[in-house]
């Protein structure tokens, strides 16, 4: 592992912290613009963040050590889980150390500690966001799995990159289970970053709300830190996307500089797609009941299953 | 003869047993003082601690064969045989390092209990059981050691004898345990067969053809009734809560690996090489049980009995292991199969390492607040700091969450599951997947126990005067909790060791080793190549540590210190009673209505007054155990009604007894008589 490659991560790793909130802001601007809104500058979440980081931060009188610890925490599982997607580089230091499971579960960490913090004040709403989002997560998680199995059996690998090579590669083609653990992983991704129709990021004081309700009790700092674990979080679900069915322009294990130019501008125009897609998507759906939720999530969990289940029968294995 | 030469080591741990069996002689007089029963405790702390350590010498010596040691008692046409190999090392390093920590914690713990005398002396009886099971290397020795087991454990199950619960409780255990150890009575019946020997030496050199499938049957039944699969699972969340804590952090986090060691036992090692069908119903069961064991504990309110049913998952995964492991075998994958097989026994270790703590958790909780139900429970965090901290690692490890421990073995299992493709029969392939998924949901639905667990129990505010009146715990029990957080911790992170000391028990059991791991770069695990999947433990919690560690600066560099405590703002209507907190039953409801209305045929019955009428309104919450609704209702029906039949016979004239006599006589006869 030399110190070239020790480098890249560190970029990939410092750029997924940096860009999250931009994404974030990018989507709020397209989703504003097909409102017909003119809507905040995409540079938005960054005020808000610095707002936020500045202002006192009020805790309720009985809240633990676990609710202030919670938010440092949370942020550095969503921050190791996405620095562990190759984003414009593949072939990460990590990547021999942490596979894609590591990653479904890191997520897993970050949503255990939100939901207990959310539990530790006792109030309702806590408790209605931490319960909900665990069921949310009961469907969720093991559909992501079930795609990422998909994934791992085509590529004979459950590293990312070497799955991405494989998408690269002439192995892969147009494939049934393929596209079907793709809209699995696409509706967990809906589903696990509080998107329409699971849930909605953009409102407060809903009785359907689920991430928002957890997140009811925080202020100032600790609120800056989850808010930048959620945007980090969004970011890692879609560059997980462009790294595994869109890998094109992705510079490989040791490429120059160049490559590495070329990757980044690869991956931030395949998160602007992305994000764009998600945004459109959003705007023409209506929010779900929330029973109706672990229906949907659950469409995911059968075709995640289906998916894995044809390839098992069929004659691909590696 | 030198200390690590095999003989003297299987006559080591003979001895530690032999000390274990005394001991409850000494603990009926001992239990009189609080002293007396510190005493015994300690006794088992350092017995437990050597007999680990005498085992873990032969686990990783590299002395292949080890002799056992002939004990002259027993039958005089069944010699008796102890000894260690690496399988019964391996499991006896596991359990005699949980039971010497559950030991230590006794120390402290014990001193509360009401009636010591029921206690005291059947603990050590109890762990000598369980050690009887591992160093016995015939059939005889076994089942004496396994029936040890059952009856000290039903003795301390029956020890806090007047709640009616718990009667109940004991003797559901007592009759389950009987049907049990017949089953095993029989499995090694057929495989030593008319004139063989029980010595499993004998056994396997005659291997009797065609009994593999009947002993599978007859230990999935045997053993899969200690173990807690499910159906046979029904005593496990009544027996298991019913004891004094530290005993069910030894029932749960011990006696069902000991069932494990059992299953393994004969399966792998005296059956008899494998058929591939031989899988289908340990996956199939299996899978049930890991996704049933989980929803029955988000449906349990009381704290014990949550971690009771939880068990009954935590078995469920490890059997996935030991399914898959069975089907690598037949089809000669043994790479594939050692994989399997270390990542279920790497299970049974983590298990044992986070049950025994949420038991000991739990112990404390009880001891401090009289409450096992956690909708009384509350707020602990601030009152019980310690215990909280060593609750919350138990929760994490045990929700399969990285870095801690319980996520490695999950990560190994499924790494296992994603080599099936490669096996060559249909069924098995079909099947996988979806054992598969069933993993992947249980784990999910696990986080979801565990956060109602800890949430429920120790967040929030606190909802009765018991637990907003709580104090910390003993020393003794902060300490023996800690030591086990820690032991989570550092299995999660430095899973290569565990995973290097189990080669010699996979090539017992299937015939291959993995490739050595703690020497790699990062102690990452590689099971199969450096492409396909690897896993450092190390790595990811450097990583945690160094990203928190950056936030927590830049936010204290350069974010407002300013910090003011004010009453919760909960949407501007904070209110004041603790009731309106979320309880553990409104938090499984949405699962409840998700899954329950199909497994438990759940049904909310709202009884809501007519506007104007001040009556309360009332929610009551129906709940139908479908297994035991199935399975053992009839049979209680059947014995109840066969009882009352046969009752009649009591009352008959001496005329009847002897014609009754004289009929089964002749047909006996008769039967004889064709028979020739």
């Amino acid at each position: 592992m030399s110190t070239y490659d020790w480098l890249i991560q560190l970029a990939q790793t410092a750029l997924v912290l940096a860009l999250a909130p931009l994404l974030s802001g990018v989507t709020r601007k397209i989703r504003a613009r097909l409102l017909r809104r003119q809507g905040p500058s995409v540079l938005q979440p960054y005020r808000d963040l610095l707002k936020l980081i500045r202002k006192e931060a009020v805790v309720a009188e009985n809240a633990s050590w676990l609710f202030r610890a919670a938010p440092y925490l949370i942020l550095a599982t969503t921050w190791v889980a996405a620095a562990l997607v190759p984003t414009f580089a593949t072939g990460l230091a990590p990547g021999a150390a942490a596979d894609i499971i590591v990653i479904v579960a890191l997520l897993g960490t970050a949503r255990f500690l939100l939901a207990l913090a959310a539990l530790d004040v006792g109030t309702s709403f806590g408790g209605i966001g931490a319960s909900r989002e665990m069921l949310f997560a009961s469907l969720a998680e093991p559909a992501m799995l079930m795609a990422v199995f998909t994934l791992s059996l085509f590529a004979g690998s459950t590293q990312l990159s070497s799955i991405s090579a494989y998408m690269l590669g002439p192995g892969a083609g147009v494939n049934i289970s393929l596209a079907l653990a793709l809209v699995a992983l696409i509706i967990v991704s809906l589903g696990e970053n509080a998107r329409i129709p699971v849930d909605n990021p953009a409102t407060h004081l809903e009785l359907t709300m689920v991430h928002e309700a957890m997140i009811l009790e925080y202020s100032g700092r600790h609120l800056a830190v989850i808010e930048a674990a959620a945007a980090v979080k969004l970011l890692l679900y879609l560059s997980l996307i462009a790294c595994v069915f869109t890998p094109w322009g992705t510079a490989v294990a040791g490429a120059g500089v160049l490559a590495c130019a070329v990757g980044v501008i690869a991956w931030a125009m395949k998160l602007a797609a992305l994000a764009f897609l998600l945004v459109v998507f959003e705007t023409a759906i209506a929010k779900m009941r929330v029973f109706r939720v672990p229906e949907f999530l659950g469409i995911a969990l059968m075709l995640g299953l289906l998916a894995t289940i044809l390839l098992f029968v069929s004659k691909v294995s590696r | 003869m030198s200390l690590s030469s095999p003989c003297c080591l299987s006559q080591l741990a003979a001895s530690g047993v032999g000390v274990l069996l005394a001991l409850p002689v000494f603990g009926i007089f001992a239990a009189r003082r609080a002293l007396g029963s510190r005493l015994i405790y300690a006794a088992c702390l350092a017995v437990c601690a050597g007999l680990a350590g005498v085992a873990l010498i032969t686990l990783l010596a590299p002395a292949a064969r080890l002799e056992p040691v002939e004990i002259p008692i027993g039958l005089p046409f069944a010699r008796t045989f102890l000894g260690l190999d690496p399988l019964s090392a391996a499991f006896a390093v596991i359990i005699n390092l949980a039971a010497s920590i559950v030991s230590g914690y006794a120390i402290g713990y014990g001193a509360h209990a009401r009636e010591p005398q029921r206690i005291v002396p059947f603990y050590p009886a109890f762990i000598a059981g369980m050690n009887l099971v591992l160093l016995a290397q015939d059939a005889f020795s076994f089942l004496v050691g396994w029936e040890l087991m059952s009856l000290a454990s039903w003795a301390l199950v029956v020890s806090e004898h007047r709640s009616a619960e718990n009667r109940r409780a004991a003797l559901v255990y007592l009759i389950m345990a009987t049907g049990g150890a017949l089953t095993l009575l029989l499995a090694f019946g057929l495989l030593a067969g008319a004139q063989g020997g029980y010595s499993f030496e004998a056994i396997r050199r005659v291997s009797a053809p065609g009994v593999g499938p009947i002993v599978l049957l007859l230990a999935l039944v045997g053993a899969g009734s200690k173990a807690g699969l499910v159906p046979l699972h029904a005593w496990l969340p009544l027996a298991h809560p019913a004891a004094p804590s530290h005993v069910s952090a030894l029932m749960s986090g011990v006696m069902t690996k000991v069932a494990v060691y059992g299953f393994v036992r004969l399966v792998f090692d005296l059956a008899g090489p494998p058929a591939w069908w031989w899988s289908v119903p340990v996956l199939l069961i299996a899978g049930i049980t890991a996704l049933l064991g989980v929803l029955y504990a988000l449906m349990e309110h009381d704290l014990k009995r949550l971690l009771a049913y939880h068990t009954v998952e935590n078995i469920g995964i490890i059997f996935i292991g030991l399914g898959l492991a069975l089907a690598f075998e037949a089809s000669g994958l043994r790479a594939a199969a050692a994989l399997a097989f270390a990542a279920a026994i790497f299970h049974v270790f983590n298990h044992s390492l986070f049950k025994s703590l949420l038991f000991m958790g739990s112990g404390a909780v009880l001891n401090a607040t009289g409450e096992r139900d956690m909708e009384h429970l509350g707020g602990l965090i601030h009152r019980m700091p310690v215990t909280a901290v060593a609750f919350l690692a138990g929760c994490i490890a045990i929700s399969a969450l990285p870095p801690f421990n319980g996520f490695v073995s999950e990560w190994l299992t499924f790494q296992a599951i994603l080599l099936s493709p490669q096996l060559p029969q249909w069924v098995p392939r079909l099947l996988v997947p979806a054992v598969g998924a069933t993993l992947a949901c249980s784990a999910a639905l696990a986080a979801a126990c565990f956060v109602k667990a800890f949430g429920m129990t120790f967040l929030g505010r606190p909802r009765s005067k018991a637990a907003s009146g709580a104090a910390e715990t003993d020393r003794w029990s902060q300490t023996a909790m800690l030591i086990l957080a820690l032991l989570c911790l550092l299995a999660g992170i430095l899973p290569g060791f565990v995973m290097d000391s189990l080669g010699a028990v996979t090539q017992m059991a299937v015939g291959a080793r993995l490739a050595p791991q703690s020497a790699l770069a990062w102690l990452r695990i590689v099971p199969i190549d450096l492409h396909r999947s690897a896993y450092s433990g190390l790595f990811v919690f450097v990583m945690i540590v160094l990203a928190a560690a950056t936030t927590a600066f830049a936010v204290r560099r350069f974010a407002s210190h300013a910090l003011r405590r004010s009453p919760p703002w909960d949407c501007g209507f904070p209110d004041a009673s603790p009731a309106t907190q979320y309880t553990a039953g409104s938090f499984a409801q949405p699962i409840r209505r998700v899954f329950g209305s199909v497994v438990f045929r759940a049904r909310e019955h709202v009884a809501m007054p007519k506007p104007g009428d001040t009556a309360v309104a009332r929610l009551r919450v129906e709940l139908r155990d479908t297994v035991w609704d199935a399975l053992y209702a009839p049979i209680i029906r059947l014995v109840e009604a066969t009882a009352e039949r046969l009752n009649r016979m009591q009352f008959l004239t001496i005329r009847n007894y002897l014609t009754l006599v004289f009929a089964s006589l002749v047909t006996l006869l008769i039967i004889v008589g064709t028979w020739r």
